[in-house]
């Protein structure tokens, strides 16, 4: 089986490769590329994201083919993509991060900043947080509710459809940090530096 | 909820792991790559890397250290030291630091805090001051606390956060390498001015000094090397004391 990573420029993918590099060990081959071609044909996607919902768009569209071929992966074959942080968030409709982008609209919602509360709550929401798991999602497969996750974002997915919604922390309000929709998943939180808890939910996306 | 973090601190010097006793005085404790495996192992919640000699040497061995490192912990990465430019930076997030921290040159280009804000995100920008106390007011030294830039941390602490700062990481040079704990008037007035994380360091000796830090300092995650590093206290124990005294933290 191969599980590629969309290398498309978003930042540093550094620490997601090590992470599934550990946890695939050498009986899943994790391929790491920006090749439209590649990813046609892989079992396995994941879509990592840092910087702006806004830069990793532009980053995505930049990749001649590169959208096409993740709706087609994703819409058409039905084949299971996980996304990473803004790599989740890019699946509303929207993001309203440095100006209105337009998303790549596969769970209907929207991407907004983190109400600080005049300052009481700080932003970024940097470090490690308990996760609710709300329904059973396959990747928290053996993962216990209140699990605790590294965090690192301004801004949050408010999806429209609440029957996507995995799980949900708390910062400033209840927000979503995980969800799942048939074949696509995808977290707020970074499972590749949320230590043996996280490299859990890389292996279970491996399983699938 | 949120949970404080504690972040041990490597000081690295030729890939080697020293502390200095108020920045001079080193002595060798070890090897990076098996002692951020030990913190990761053991709890803490991110691992930091200050190679404290960086400005005056060849620091290409930073980035060996960091490429190991990187394959061995998954929680996140801090390097910092001797980081001068957006290459630099991209240079180290490719070894797989998680995030980077800029000094002395952010005290001289700011442009370097916005454009690799801007270039790599906020989240990976973690902007170090170095402050020492003159009055009644905190200036800003560069260069491993080897210059005074005569400017008011406060302020500066202010402009860092607009030039795109995702976090700061605030020493006391008065307190490092003392332990008698954090500067804790420094770290409140700073924490209270701005409105990312700030992370306090400097002057750590037992484990209510990082109580303190976090009560009184309003520090989200507190630094320290010398308890951890020495054998003192156990990162585990850091955060059963923590936990004792009403403040969250991962178990």
């Amino acid at each position: 089986m191969n599980v590629t990573i969309v290398d498309y420029k978003s930042g540093n993918i550094s620490s997601v490769i090590n992470s599934f590099k550990e946890v695939a060990e050498n009986k899943v081959k994790i391929e790491v590329t920006s090749d439209v071609s590649k990813i046609k044909s892989t079992d396995k996607v994941v879509l990592p994201g840092q910087g702006s919902f806004k830069s990793c768009v532009d980053a995505l569209q930049s990749i001649k083919g590169l959208v096409d071929c993740l709706n087609e992966f994703v819409m058409n074959k039905k084949k299971p993509l996980l996304g990473i942080c803004v790599g989740l968030q890019m699946f509303a409709d929207v993001g309203y991060e440095e100006s209105e982008t337009k998303g790549l609209g596969w769970i209907s919602g929207k991407v907004t900043k983190i109400d600080n509360q005049n300052g009481i709550y700080k932003l970024p929401h940097i470090g490690w947080n308990q996760i609710n798991i709300v329904k059973g999602s396959k990747i928290f497969k053996d993962i216990k509710d209140k699990s605790h996750m590294y965090f690192v974002h301004s801004y949050e997915f408010v999806p429209t459809d609440k029957n996507s919604i995995s799980a949900t922390t708390d910062y400033s309000s209840k927000h979503v940090c995980a969800v799942e929709k048939e074949n696509i998943f995808g977290t707020q939180f970074h499972p590749e530096k949320s230590d043996k808890t996280g490299l859990k939910i890389i292996n279970n996306f491996i399983n699938l | 909820m949120l949970k404080n973090r504690i972040i041990p601190c490597l000081d690295v010097k030729n890939g080697r792991v020293v502390k200095g006793i108020n920045f001079v005085d080193l002595k060798d404790a070890g090897d990076p790559v098996e002692q951020a495996k030990i913190y990761s192992d053991g709890g803490a919640d991110e691992i930091c890397f200050l190679d404290i000699t960086a400005s005056n040497e060849n620091r290409d061995t930073i980035y060996e250290v960091v490429e190991k490192t990187s394959k061995k912990c998954f929680v996140p990465l801090t390097v910092g030291g001797g980081v001068r430019s957006v290459d630099d930076i991209n240079k180290l997030l490719n070894c797989g630091a998680d995030k980077v921290s800029i000094n002395t040159a952010a005290v001289e280009n700011s442009k370097v805090v916005v454009d690799s804000s801007k270039k790599f995100g906020s989240q990976c920008i973690v902007v170090a001051i170095d402050a020492k106390k003159n009055g009644n007011k905190w200036e800003v030294f560069t260069h491993g606390g080897r210059n005074n830039s005569g400017i008011d941390a406060l302020e500066y602490a202010k402009k860092m956060e607009d030039c795109g700062a995702g976090e700061l990481l605030v020493t006391s040079m008065d307190r490092d390498g003392t332990q008698v704990g954090y500067d804790i008037d420094l770290m409140s007035k700073i924490s209270s001015k701005v409105n990312i994380p700030l992370i306090a360091s400097g002057g750590v000796g037992n484990l209510d000094h990082l109580v303190e830090g976090i009560k009184s300092g309003k520090a989200s995650a507190v630094l320290a090397a010398s308890i951890f590093h020495y054998g003192k206290y156990s990162v585990k124990e850091a955060k059963q004391y923590l936990e004792s005294k009403g403040i969250p933290v991962r178990t």
